[in-house]
């Protein structure tokens, strides 16, 4: 008998019943709740008179839409501000736990759940969010769901599943100097294709994902998505058990004691079967930045803009003349002489501490670049600004000519006021280079932190390795 | 949820891949706390030339005469005929909705994002898989055919053309079941409540951090 997968192990702790068909009932562990895509769910348990299942395994926050200035006077887009009430008034109603955005621990959803360990190794993850991916660098099982699931699992704190397939992504060697999770995870989008993991489960591993911090693991999930599968995973070792221990929600005592022996076993076994496996060269991958409007649109920064005519396929072709089109860029451009006009360094993919940490170490001692109109800085959460604030990143941001925000997810998709306007090119560090995401008409170039530092220091995409280190 | 059988529609062609579901309904419609409402937002940045927000009168935004959805060849479409990866991206219902809201009723595509998959089925609207050869013959026969029609029968899972040809298509028996017959799944996992008791009780002897 052939040895089964972290995803096989973790479904498995997880069937309530099956179906004759193969669709599963699975228990949810741990259900994180914004306020975009939770009403009609709470709405829906009204009108049909349910309560939720078990609401102890519910955290909620608001975060798309909360202004990151000027917190002190609320939200003034109406629309926006009658969202964020209507969660609060929700979670009151239905007994929920819930950090308002005047509360410390408020953040990005997917960045406050780990730093909660509200997330923990072995969970089921559910949020009505896409990039719940993130929450498999734990070993755990995390995916997003859409808003009737979401009341789905309020009402029955189980989904309704069918299995996903097994793909290994194996990142094999070391990367180098200045090359991060992001370029780890951008490089095997654009290997794989935005399609290329749809109807899988991804487990990352290889000697540089074992390598990577689990906030590089984060980066590296969260980021699953956007290569088709809707969950991607990351094996259980010290990494992991030394981030979570001591956190809000993390087990202690003789209880942490048994469930870090139970979360060892979330690892796949040495000859467990994948229906694919992928081998991507660490040592090959350089800092990548995305040209189009697909994250599988991406090339390294010492590359050039890609030519449709070299494209083979015709609908590939097209599709690429249309994102060069909409990003107003020539084929064959060498990508380190594209200019641009703001710098978002932020997102569920990388505002966590060790994401300014880096994006601080370029631009110590520098300053932003006369063409770039606007950089920012937006953390993660209350608690990861606060830490930041205490290492002065702050202000070696501030004294670049950088905004240092509030926490929330901000420009990476523009639901609050912080957005590109029509033609604006951004460094972003966020995940999505969609037409329109980031503002109707925004150029979206998606690099890690480090790289938007250093665009945003030279106001244009530089290769982060031939940046010298800045004076004094 | 209203149930779904057959569907005879006009259909209408959008060729590109990887549509995503940003394109399908903009972030600044997701504002709404509703369901409804989302239909003339559909493809929003394609569909109007001028930036929209919600609580516009939309039927006064300058339109953009070159976007399909325009084109009065397909007004009243209820079959949305798409490429590869269609629905990538957030996670968002509000895509589904606004297809619905529209009228659209069948989306035919050679393949589907996870997410936008599972969303359709909790609301009606039934995503079709057919092979990338057919869906292109397709398109090259909606191009050349004004008032191009397909009948979508659920029960026979089959598309059939204006030729009579019937297309057969996959379909999951559970997706299947609750579609035909307008089912709440809510209500049909409730009815395993026991099960989920029994889960749970088992749960916390094992993992009992779980349970706190």
């Amino acid at each position: 008998m052939t040895g089964k997968t972290l995803y096989d192990k973790l479904w498995d702790a997880h069937v309530v019943r099956t179906e004759a068909d193969g669709t599963a009932l699975l228990y949810i562990d741990r259900h994180l709740v914004h306020e975009v895509t939770s009403p009609q769910a709470f709405e829906g348990l009204r009108l049909a008179g349910r309560r939720p299942w078990r609401t102890d395994t519910v955290l909620a926050v608001p975060d798309h839409n909360v202004p990151t200035t000027h917190r002190d006077q609320g939200i003034s887009d109406p629309v926006s501000r009658v969202q964020v009430e209507t969660l609060d008034a929700n979670v009151h109603e239905f007994g929920i736990t819930f950090f308002p955005m005047t509360d410390v621990r408020q953040g990005i959803v997917h960045v406050i759940g780990p730093e909660q360990g509200a997330t923990l190794p072995g969970m089921t993850v559910v949020c009505g969010d896409s990039h719940t991916s993130t929450h498999g660098a734990f070993g755990a099982l995390a995916f997003g769901i859409g808003t009737s699931e979401v009341e789905h699992v309020l009402a029955t704190q189980c989904l309704l599943q069918k299995k996903m397939k097994n793909m290994l992504v194996s990142v094999d060697g070391q990367v180098g100097p200045g090359v991060t999770a992001k370029d780890i995870v951008l490089a095997i989008i654009g290997e794989i294709g935005t399609a290329g993991g749809t109807g899988y489960a991804i487990e990352f591993g290889g000697d540089a994902i074992r390598a990577l911090s689990v906030e590089g693991r984060m980066t590296v999930c969260n980021m699953a998505i956007e290569a088709g599968a809707r969950a991607g995973m990351v094996a259980v070792d010290d990494t992991t058990i030394s981030y979570v221990k001591g956190r809000a929600y993390a087990p202690t005592d003789e209880l942490w004691d048994k469930a870090v022996a139970a979360w060892r076993e979330f690892k796949s076994d040495p000859d467990a079967a994948f229906d694919r496996v992928v081998h991507i060269d660490a040592a090959g991958i350089a800092p990548q930045v995305s040209w189009g409007t697909s994250p599988e649109m991406v090339v390294p920064v010492t590359g050039r803009v890609p030519d449709p005519d070299e494209a083979g396929d015709p609908v590939k072709a097209s599709g690429m003349k249309r994102a060069l089109e909409y990003m107003g860029l020539e084929a064959n451009t060498p990508v380190n002489q594209i200019a641009i006009d703001k710098v978002f360094i932020g997102s569920c993919t990388n505002s966590r501490i060790e994401d300014l940490r880096a994006a601080a170490d370029v631009v110590r001692g520098r300053r932003v670049a006369d063409n770039v109109k606007l950089a920012m800085v937006v953390p993660g959460s209350g608690l990861v600004k606060r830490q930041a604030e205490e290492e002065g990143l702050d202000k070696v941001f501030l004294e670049a000519g950088f905004e240092w925000r509030e926490p929330g997810c901000s420009m990476c998709l523009a639901m609050n006021a912080d957005r590109l306007e029509s033609g604006e090119r951004c460094a972003s560090t966020s995940n999505r280079n969609f037409e329109g995401r980031q503002g109707q008409g925004g150029r979206t170039h998606l690099v890690s932190p480090a790289m938007a530092a250093a665009a945003a220091v030279t106001g244009h995409f530089t290769d982060v390795r031939d940046l010298t280190p800045p004076p004094g | 949820m209203k149930p779904l059988t057959t569907v005879d529609g006009l259909v209408v062609p959008l060729d590109r891949s990887n549509v995503d579901t940003d394109a399908i309904i903009p972030k600044q419609y997701l504002k709404s706390v509703k369901r409804t409402g989302f239909g003339p937002n559909l493809f929003d940045d394609w569909r109007y030339l001028d930036p929209g927000e919600p609580g516009m009168d939309h039927s006064k935004r300058r339109i953009n005469p070159d976007f399909v959805l325009n084109d009065p060849h397909y007004w009243g479409a209820e079959i949305l005929l798409a490429r590869k990866n269609f629905g990538c991206g957030s996670s968002r219902e509000h895509a589904v909705w606004a297809l619905t809201d529209y009228g659209i009723r069948v989306v035919i595509a050679p393949s589907f994002a996870d997410i936008f998959f599972s969303n359709s089925f909790k609301n009606g609207l039934l995503p079709i898989v057919l092979d990338e050869a057919v869906v292109d013959r397709l398109f090259a026969e909606v191009s050349a055919t004004p008032g191009y029609r397909l009948n979508v029968d659920l029960a026979a899972q089959t598309v059939t053309t204006p030729s009579g040809e019937a297309i057969p298509f996959e379909v999951g028996e559970f997706h299947k079941h609750c579609l035909l017959n307008g089912l709440d799944d809510i209500a049909l996992t409730l009815e395993h409540a026991d099960d989920i008791r029994a889960y749970e009780q088992r749960r916390r002897a094992e993992a009992p951090w779980l349970f706190r």
